[in-house]
């Protein structure tokens, strides 16, 4: 065996090698299709193109991820609610500001604000039917998938004929409230990559330059030893989901800014799979203990080149899930550790005379 | 290889010139190994001398480099992609931990894969149980209920599962990797039997174990590993222990009756401060209240039957099961939280009984799980610098003797004796006053077993008070001031100075008078 095919298998077993494989056959195939892909350029004073409308678009999932990938690694479990929850914040938010179109009625950063700490609320309720009952946490979480969305439709609610009717959807009428979803004055940049970058570079030094990341893996990977060397299990869980609401508060606010308004019916919804899926692809186990960040934001930004290129070739929204199930399916199955046994062992087996199995 | 006997008989399984490699290690390097036909035959070696490596590539579990397997009745070489190959080809295996499932039925668990079936192809529960029972009826478990779940009974019942799982399924071999570390003597007794009958029925064992009074007891023929590579293969009757010893370990005999306790001086009791005093200490359902004073620099030890509460008052200090009743007071303070985290950063550490559930952080790398005990009691805050960690890796690598190419690689992949290592490790960088060892040399090989007992006398005479718990008496005996005797969840009575010999520790253990 030469020199560089040992060190091109070195690369082969890194562990984001597959996750960041996947991303550039994304954009590869984009290419194929639409060749003016990688094109962008500046209309209206700001940066457009296919590329920056991926990283754009997927800001919210970005930071679903982050707080997915936590929470799967040290409960070994998935949060469902978030999109509910992103939902239930919006409206908070949006609520708070109200729809005159003089002023807001109160500060954007006491609505901000506001919509963090009903996210962080949530997370909190989770993370305590999680780790203090010990609820399984598909379980635990279905509680406000469901219910969270209600809430949010009785924010939403708007005097019609003189009766307050719920499920409304509440506009702000307010132009500079559109900055966080859209555009800074002056910068070609979309807002919410900013923030998304921010969030995720915040969260990674929290994580590594405390023993929080070390925690979460050890509790993730055998609870009952980090018991023993006088780790708080249940705290650490608790935290992750606590995290992860406020993760779905700050998502929420981003998509209620984007389309002006809060539409319970609509924000975050189906992003709990999008969220679980990112951190799958991301080359992180499901059943908690290892975790890699940088997986997540890459498995996010994978699944919103595949949405946005999906778009681009003419498939109508409703048709969407569709096609992304497929192009799913072949990702995860590429990068499952039974497939690559199954590989290794078929190529071992041409090599190999087999035989002795009656 | 001149001490080399033939292999008389009709052989039934030959491996030869067997390579492995993992990364970074070679661990085995032409090894070849010849079982015949109604032989029980023992296969030893240190810890990561690759005997478990070499099960392992006989079972299909790793897929070996290069070598030739060849099985009777077979007349091609074979080579196993997996346990269930392996199977299929008359090879079974019963691991030192169980690998049963714990929730489902003692029926499902030996006919989980294999169910007899009806006539419209559901399972036949009924012929199932029937089944079961008899197979267990055949090796002396007439007791057991089959329809209840496995996890209801004591892991020694369910190693015996385990093996009548095995032996049903009809093989040629039968690999029983440590099946005697979590047995009773009676049970032990009962296993051997089994072994003879399937002896006698032309059942090639391959039998693999640490302890060496069980090889001259049940087998006929011992073939040793050391370092990946074959030492030789032995006739039983041509290889005194001491010269097994002296195989295995590839030097001379470093001789365990050489470490002694200095004969214990109860005066000196009352001169060192005592650094724990319990009063009736308990936890409902594992230990009944106990009273304990120990000494600074004092080793003491726990000793009774399996279940007879001696990990159990340990845990209960330790808060590992928080105690429910009672005082504890360490270092002259009364300890009111009981939560590990408490206990620890008041100065304690506990490596538990059980390794893989309760120690290892499988995913995790040597160096991360040697600084996880320091760093919890540091706090999330305090992250100990990258250079630290390293060095305290470094440190204990070195002391303790641990075989690995880097403080990088994972727990899981050392040998069981290297991640009980890096366990003591873990709770040495934390610097206790008190160190509990809750069966610290269980499933590891005679030298890493010596150099664990020289360990405690070294850090006793440094100061620091341990408790000890094994289940092998003599090991005890070499090490402890003072024993505790524990028989049904109490603490039965002390044994000091000229107690502490084998017979007295029996008859305490079994009941007898408490001198």
């Amino acid at each position: 065996m030469n020199r560089s095919l040992l060190h091109f298998k070195d690369i082969l077993r890194k562990p984001l090698f597959l996750p960041l494989f996947a991303l550039v056959l994304m954009l590869v195939i984009n290419v194929i299709i639409t060749p003016t892909f990688f094109n962008i350029s500046i209309q209206n004073g700001v940066l457009y193109g296919y590329i920056v409308d991926i990283v754009n678009r997927s800001s919210e999932l970005v930071i679903l991820a982050v707080g997915m990938t936590l929470v799967v690694a040290a409960s070994r479990g998935t949060d469902i609610s978030v999109g509910a929850i992103s939902a239930l914040s919006a409206a908070i938010c949006v609520r708070l500001l109200g729809s005159s179109p003089e002023a807001y009625a109160v500060p954007i950063p006491v609505a901000v604000t506001a919509a963090l700490a009903a996210g962080l609320l949530c997370g909190m309720f989770n993370g305590f039917l999680v780790a203090r009952l010990k609820i399984q946490p598909m379980v635990a979480t279905l509680i406000l998938f469901t219910a969270g969305r209600g809430i949010a439709q009785l924010i939403s609610a708007r005097e019609i004929n003189g009766k307050m009717v719920p499920g409304q959807i509440l506009y702000v009428r307010i132009e500079s409230f559109k900055q966080f979803g859209g555009f800074l004055d002056g910068v070609v940049v979309p807002t919410p990559v900013f923030i998304a970058a921010g969030f995720v570079i915040v969260t990674w030094f929290i994580l590594h330059r405390t023993a929080m990341s070390l925690y979460i893996k050890t509790v993730g990977i055998n609870p009952k030893a980090g018991r023993l060397v006088g780790l708080n299990s249940a705290l650490i869980i608790f935290g992750t989901y606590a995290f992860l609401g406020i993760c779905s508060g700050l998502a929420g606010f981003i998509s209620s800014s984007r389309i002006y308004s809060s539409d319970a019916n609509n924000i975050g919804l189906y992003m709990e799979l999008d969220a679980i899926l990112a951190v799958a692809l991301g080359g992180n186990s499901l059943g908690g203990g290892k975790f890699s960040l940088a997986g997540s934001v890459i498995g996010a930004l994978t699944i919103q080149a595949l949405t946005t290129s999906l778009y681009a070739v003419g498939v109508t929204a409703d048709q969407l899930p569709v096609y992304k199930a497929i192009v799913v399916i072949l990702i995860v199955i590429i990068q499952s550790a039974e497939f690559r046994n199954w590989w290794r062992t078929y190529q071992l087996s041409r090599k190999l005379p087999a035989g002795g199995i009656k | 290889m001149n001490n080399e006997v033939s292999t008389g008989g009709s052989v039934v399984l030959s491996m030869k010139n067997i390579h492995m490699t993992f990364p970074g290690v070679k661990a085995l390097n032409d090894v070849a190994f010849t079982l015949n036909k109604g032989e029980i035959h023992a296969l030893m070696g240190e810890n990561g001398a690759g005997k478990s490596t070499l099960i392992k590539v006989l079972t299909g579990v790793y897929s070996m480099d290069s070598g030739e397997i060849v099985l009777d009745g077979i007349d091609r070489p074979i080579h196993n992609r997996s346990p269930e190959d392996a199977q299929k080809n008359g090879i079974s295996t019963v691991y030192q931990e169980v690998n049963l499932c714990p929730n489902i039925s003692v029926a499902e668990n030996i006919y989980i894969g294999r169910h007899p079936r009806n006539r419209i192809g559901g399972i036949d529960w009924k012929e199932m149980n029937r089944k079961a029972q008899a197979v267990l009826a055949g090796v002396g478990l007439e007791k057991i209920d089959v329809t209840r779940s496995l996890g209801e009974y004591s892991v020694a019942v369910q190693q015996m599962v385990a093996i009548a799982r095995a032996i049903d399924i009809n093989c040629k071999v039968l690999i029983l990797d440590e099946p005697t570390s979590s047995l009773d003597e009676i049970e032990v007794a009962k296993l051997f039997e089994m072994m003879r009958e399937l002896k006698s029925r032309g059942v090639g064992i391959i039998f693999v174990t640490h302890f060496l009074e069980q090889v001259y007891e049940v087998c006929g023929a011992i073939t040793v590993l050391r370092d990946g590579e074959l030492v030789g293969r032995y006739a039983v009757s041509e290889l005194p222990r001491v010269q097994l010893v002296a195989r295995m370990l590839g030097h001379e005999f470093d001789d365990l009756a050489a470490i002694r306790v200095p004969d214990y001086d109860e005066s000196a009791e009352r001169n060192t401060p005592e650094i724990i005093r319990a009063v009736g200490l308990s936890h409902t359902g594992s230990i009944q209240p106990f009273d304990i004073n120990i000494h600074k620099g004092e080793v003491i030890g726990l000793t009774g039957l399996l279940g007879s509460g001696r990990s159990e008052l340990a845990r209960a200090l330790y808060g590992a099961d928080s105690p429910d009743h009672g005082e504890l007071w360490f270092n002259g303070n009364e300890l009111k939280a009981h939560e590990p985290i408490d206990t620890m950063k008041a100065g304690m550490a506990f490596l538990p009984e059980d390794r893989k559930e309760e120690s290892i952080i499988a995913d995790l790398s040597i160096r991360e799980n040697l600084i996880i005990a320091l760093q919890a009691k540091t706090g999330v805050f305090k992250l100990l610098p990258m250079a630290k960690q390293i060095e305290f890796a470094d440190k204990y690598i070195k002391a303790l003797n641990i075989k690995t190419p880097s403080p990088e690689t994972l727990i899981s992949q050392l040998s069981g004796g290297n991640q009980q290592k890096v366990i003591l490790g873990r709770w040495l960088v934390t610097n206790p006053d008190f160190l509990i060892l809750d069966e610290p040399t269980r499933g590891i090989d005679v030298g890493t077993k010596t150099e664990i007992q020289k360990l405690i006398l070294k850090l006793a005479g440094e100061g620091m008070t341990i408790m000890f718990i094994s289940s092998e008496i003599d090991e005890m005996l070499r090490t402890v001031h003072r024993l505790c005797v524990l028989r049904d969840g109490m603490k039965v009575g002390e044994l000091v100075n000229e107690n502490l010999d084998r017979p007295k520790v029996m008859a305490a253990i079994a009941g007898g008078k408490i001198l």
